[in-house]
């Protein structure tokens, strides 16, 4: 899985729409704001994953212009003023052809890289 | 949302995500110091593992730009607001550059009027005139014309034209009008639609007996008749004959002369109804022009051979046409290698290029002498991460900038003043148009001009930026790495500019000496004090016979006025209304064959007292008296030149010559040589005949020319002509000018020359002004803090100053000398067009070395001023 390196921004997808697929599937669950979906990208790899904070918001930005998320500001439980962000239809279908090439793609490494039976 | 709702909306989403950025790391923070740390730790730690937030902002806000698109912008609105931020600079810079397009504009949009733009007729590449002669006369006679059209097989159609000066009546009023006689063919080889009616071809010719139809230009049709459609079939007189209204031409045709707009057409063979004399009978009587549209797939070579057939053919049957030979051209100037308006267009064209090359080498100075004070601005960019291409696509776009602005300024002036020039009529009435104003040629001239000088002179920085040593220029905060060398690029911009501006200098000395000279030609008679009252008695439709008792009436009348203290008749007067030359032969000639004439003289038939009247000193002989008419012997009076080029000696009366085979002449009287119709060196035979005679004893001339001599106010004597001459002929107009502004007509070419290049002059010389100004308070400034040390260590302030202006000087001198030997050359080209130029002239050159010098003076006075001030100790405490 990638691994960001906060040092490096310009690695911070290994492939490209990697994050963006964690956050729609993330968002899929339920609506969330920004720094929810860091803290929840983190736990659901189990801290394998280091996403760099900031990295998510450009991401968001380009979702919100593709019209893949839709965002409101609300007040958390917290009493806080959050920008929360809701999945669209537009995003549930990019992330379902997204996920599929990206399963694809993960078969074919796993394939070249299993032992050669011989 | 569409991208126009977006780019109103944009600074929302940008608002929104900056707070969103801040919520997020107010709500770390708060989760850190939730879990034990400071909070002055935690803000660290969320700043930490958020990134740079400058940075993620600006990436964020790139998602919803064009990044070309809006960097360019960006970079445009950068630069403009740099240049607002050096008003100076940026002032000099445009209008250098506006200067510069500008008098291109302008001379382009001439030159594209008068030779560029064909005629505007469908195929113009197609349409060729025919010259004659070793000379390449564009006149031909009609007897010939008509051979020519008839025999020739590589043209798909012959034209001919001539030139018409008919008293126009409509609706009872009388005015003077210009119209061209055309062959029948003439709008159809043209290829030509009328807007309304219809043209006449070559069906309608029948000789004398054809139907007298008249095509009206469309201006023409505009002013006398107000775009009326019911003009067709309308009768107006030309000097009292009827002639029909057929059809109004198009509003884009006005004949096949570039400069003459004719106000109607009619048939050629009808002109004779209206002149009165007939021009289409003889082959002598040369005055028509001939053009033709080449055969689809045939050559101007392949023509040219086959007419010359024709020609050769033509002069084996005619005595007349011996030794004719024909050659092809383009229609009007642009047609003649020789044209003197083509000449002098080309020449000015080239000059001001030269201004153009001079401001752009002048803006190449300015730039690169701002990129080297922007040395360490651009170096900190540059360490700040900068990458070079950005540094440079700014640099670049500044100049871009500015040249476009100034090109756009340029030419907004050019065209205020060529629509000036346009409404120019230099010649009194008669229709002459100058076709300038600028089309989409000149316009895009304009604009490569300026974007090419721009990015030529926006790119010579770039090589200063490319080769760019950060470090030592951060440190020195100067960078010009090679501003020691002996010679660099922008010393050769500077001798350019010094060269371009001696050439201009020169050139305008040169016109304006020519000017000046020709100003005190001595004329051989006195204007100043004589007014010309102009009359045509065939617009009233008189003959010859007719007109000589209403001329004797006209002068008594006016001889009466109280105030007039002399008058006299002619059919002409020097410099007003030139009545032709006529072919002289020996006395004892019999074959009349122009091959066998001594030369052509220019004739003015007069009456008694007319030298007395116009100052014309009598050396020998005797005036014309009122017995000197048709029942008296044929008498003249030549001038000193006629006298000795035919018999070799001054007292040439009682000598006799011929003109034809009844024309023979005894001389009675000669006078002084004189000018005559045009300024110019050489003296011209000429002769003066009996009014009362007419020339030969049988042409006598309708045309007359009252000279009146008088004290009276002009305001006061024009009225008293206008009344006495009106009342004796009311249905003819009249004109009243005095005789020196026909004179003054004369000047115009040479006025207009000294005008342009005057001009011309003017702006190189403010643009050397700038360019030496310039170079040398850069020498200054650069060499400033080692001058000072120089003076601590005891130089001498004037040596400090040699050494500091020696380069600016030494390129002055170069460039003046490179720019006299141009300057000399050109003039030579400018004695075709203004009289009396003489290049070598010892004054001009003492004038161009002068004026250079002066320039040099002032441009460099001030910087030297600032050298020789220095305070090395307290510049030294400054650095």
């Amino acid at each position: 899985m990638p691994i960001a390196d906060p040092t490096k921004s310009g690695q911070r997808d290994l492939f490209r729409g990697a994050l963006e697929m964690m956050i729609l599937q993330s968002l899929r669950r339920q609506p969330m704001h920004g720094y929810a979906l860091v803290q929840h990208i983190q736990q659901r790899s189990n801290d394998l994953l280091q996403v760099e904070e900031g990295s998510l918001y450009p991401a968001l930005q380009r979702m919100l212009r593709e019209k893949l998320v839709k965002a409101e500001w609300e007040i958390s439980p917290s009493r806080r003023r959050v920008r929360t962000y809701t999945i669209t239809p537009a995003g549930l279908r990019h992330l379902e052809r997204e996920v599929s090439s990206f399963e694809q793609m993960l078969t074919g490494i796993n394939l070249v890289l299993s032992p050669v039976e011989s | 949302m569409n991208w126009f709702k977006q780019l109103f909306r944009r600074g929302q989403i940008y608002s929104d995500l900056a707070e969103e950025i801040e919520e997020h790391l107010g709500e770390k923070i708060d989760a850190l110091v939730a879990g034990g740390m400071s909070r002055k730790q935690a803000e660290f730690a969320a700043k930490r593992e958020f990134g740079n937030v400058t940075r993620i902002e600006e990436q964020g806000r790139e998602a919803w730009m064009w990044p070309n698109a809006e960097n360019l912008l960006d970079d445009i609105r950068f630069a403009i607001r740099r240049l607002t931020r050096s008003p100076g600079f940026a002032l000099t810079a445009i209008m250098t550059l506006a200067l510069g397009i500008g008098a291109n504009v302008i001379v382009f949009s001439v030159l594209n009027g008068v030779i560029l733009r064909p005629l505007a007729v469908p195929s113009p590449e197609n349409i060729y005139q025919l010259s004659r002669g070793n000379n390449a006369s564009d006149y031909h006679s009609y007897p010939d014309y008509v051979d020519i059209r008839d025999r020739d097989k590589s043209m798909s159609g012959l034209i001919a034209n001539g030139g018409l000066t008919a008293g126009v009546t409509i609706d009872k009023a009388t005015i003077p009008s210009w119209g061209v006689t055309a062959s029948g063919n003439y709008f159809d080889v043209l290829n030509v639609k009328p807007v309304l009616g219809r043209f006449f071809h070559a069906s309608d010719e029948r000789g004398l007996a054809s139907a007298a139809y008249i095509v009206l230009s469309n201006d023409f049709w505009h002013r006398q008749f107000g775009a009326s459609d019911s003009v067709l079939g309308k009768t107006v007189r030309l000097n009292q004959h009827p002639f029909t209204v057929i059809g109004v031409a198009g509003e884009d045709f006005r004949g096949t002369d570039v400069f003459f707009w004719p106000d109607y057409w009619i048939p050629i063979v009808n002109a004779e109804q209206v002149t009165g004399w007939s021009d289409l009978c003889c082959r002598d009587h040369i005055g028509i022009q001939i053009m033709g549209r080449l055969k689809p797939g045939v050559t101007p070579q392949q023509a040219t051979e086959s007419l010359n057939a024709v020609a050769h053919q033509m002069a084996k049957e005619y005595p007349k046409d011996d030794g004719l030979t024909l050659q092809l051209h383009r229609p009007g100037p642009a047609g003649s290698k020789h044209d003197p308006t083509r000449l002098a267009l080309t020449g000015i064209m080239l000059l001001a290029f030269m201004v153009l090359l001079a401001a752009c080498a002048n803006l190449a100075t300015i730039f690169a002498v701002r990129a080297a004070d922007r040395s360490s601005e651009l170096a900190v960019r540059l360490a700040i991460g900068a990458s070079r291409g950005t540094v440079l696509r700014q640099l670049l776009i500044e100049a871009v900038v500015v040249s476009i602005v100034g090109g756009l300024i340029g030419s907004l002036l050019a065209r205020l003043l060529l629509g000036f020039l346009v409404h120019w009529q230099p010649f009194g009435g008669f229709p002459t148009r100058m076709p300038i104003l600028p089309d989409f040629r000149v316009y895009f001239l304009a604009i490569a001009l300026s974007l090419a000088s721009g990015i030529f002179f926006g790119l010579l920085p770039a090589r200063q930026v490319w080769r760019t040593e950060l470090v030592q220029a951060i440190k020195s905060g100067y960078v010009l790495s090679s501003s020691n060398r002996r010679f660099v690029f922008r010393d050769l911009l500077l001798v350019i500019q010094i060269v371009v501006c001696t050439v201009l200098v020169t050139a305008s000395l040169v016109a304006v000496r020519g000017m000046v000279r020709a100003m005190h030609v001595p004329l051989g008679f006195q204007p100043d004090g004589v007014t010309l009252a102009e009359i045509d008695l065939s617009m009233a439709g008189y003959t010859g016979a007719q007109a000589l008792p209403l001329q004797k009436k006209m002068l008594d009348a006016t001889a009466a006025i109280p105030g007039v203290t002399a008058v006299a008749v002619s059919d002409s007067a020097p410099f007003a209304n030139n009545s032709g030359d006529w072919f002289i032969y020996r006395w004892g000639t019999t074959d009349f064959q122009p091959s066998h004439m001594a030369f052509s003289a220019m004739n003015f038939l007069t009456s008694p007292g007319y030298l007395e009247l116009s100052k014309i000193p009598l050396i020998s002989g005797r005036d014309f008296t009122w017995h000197d008419d048709q029942k008296s012997p044929l008498v003249a009076i030549v001038n000193r030149t006629f006298a000795r080029k035919l018999f070799g000696t001054d007292s040439a009366v009682g000598q006799r010559f011929a003109m034809w085979a009844t024309a023979k002449y005894e001389v009675v009287g000669v006078v002084d040589d004189g000018q005559y119709g045009w300024l110019n060196h050489e003296p011209q035979p000429i002769m003066f005949l009996p009014l009362a005679q007419g020339v030969g004893g049988e042409v006598m001339s309708k045309y007359t020319i009252v000279s009146v001599r008088s004290q009276l106010p002009p305001d006061q004597l024009s009225g008293a002509l206008q009344r006495t001459l009106t009342g004796i002929e009311p249905r003819v107009p009249l004109t009243v000018r005095s005789w020196s502004d026909f004179v003054d007509r004369a000047l115009i070419p040479a006025r207009t020359s000294v005008v342009a290049l005057g001009v011309l002059g003017l702006l190189a010389a403010m643009l050397a002004i700038t360019g030496i100004f310039g170079m040398a308070s850069y020498a200054v400034s650069r060499r400033m803090r080692e001058q000072a040390i120089r003076m601590a260590l005891g130089a001498q302030r004037v040596h400090v100053m040699r050494s500091t202006l020696a380069r600016p000087a030494l390129i002055l001198l170069g460039g003046s000398a490179l720019g006299i030997a141009g300057g000399l050359l050109s003039g030579r080209i400018l004695a075709h067009i203004v009289s009396f130029a003489t290049p070598d002239d010892p004054l001009v050159l003492g004038g161009v070395m002068l004026t250079m010098t002066l320039l040099g003076l002032i441009a460099t006075w001030i910087p030297a001023r600032r050298a020789f001030g220095l305070d090395p100790s307290q510049l030294l405490r400054e650095s």
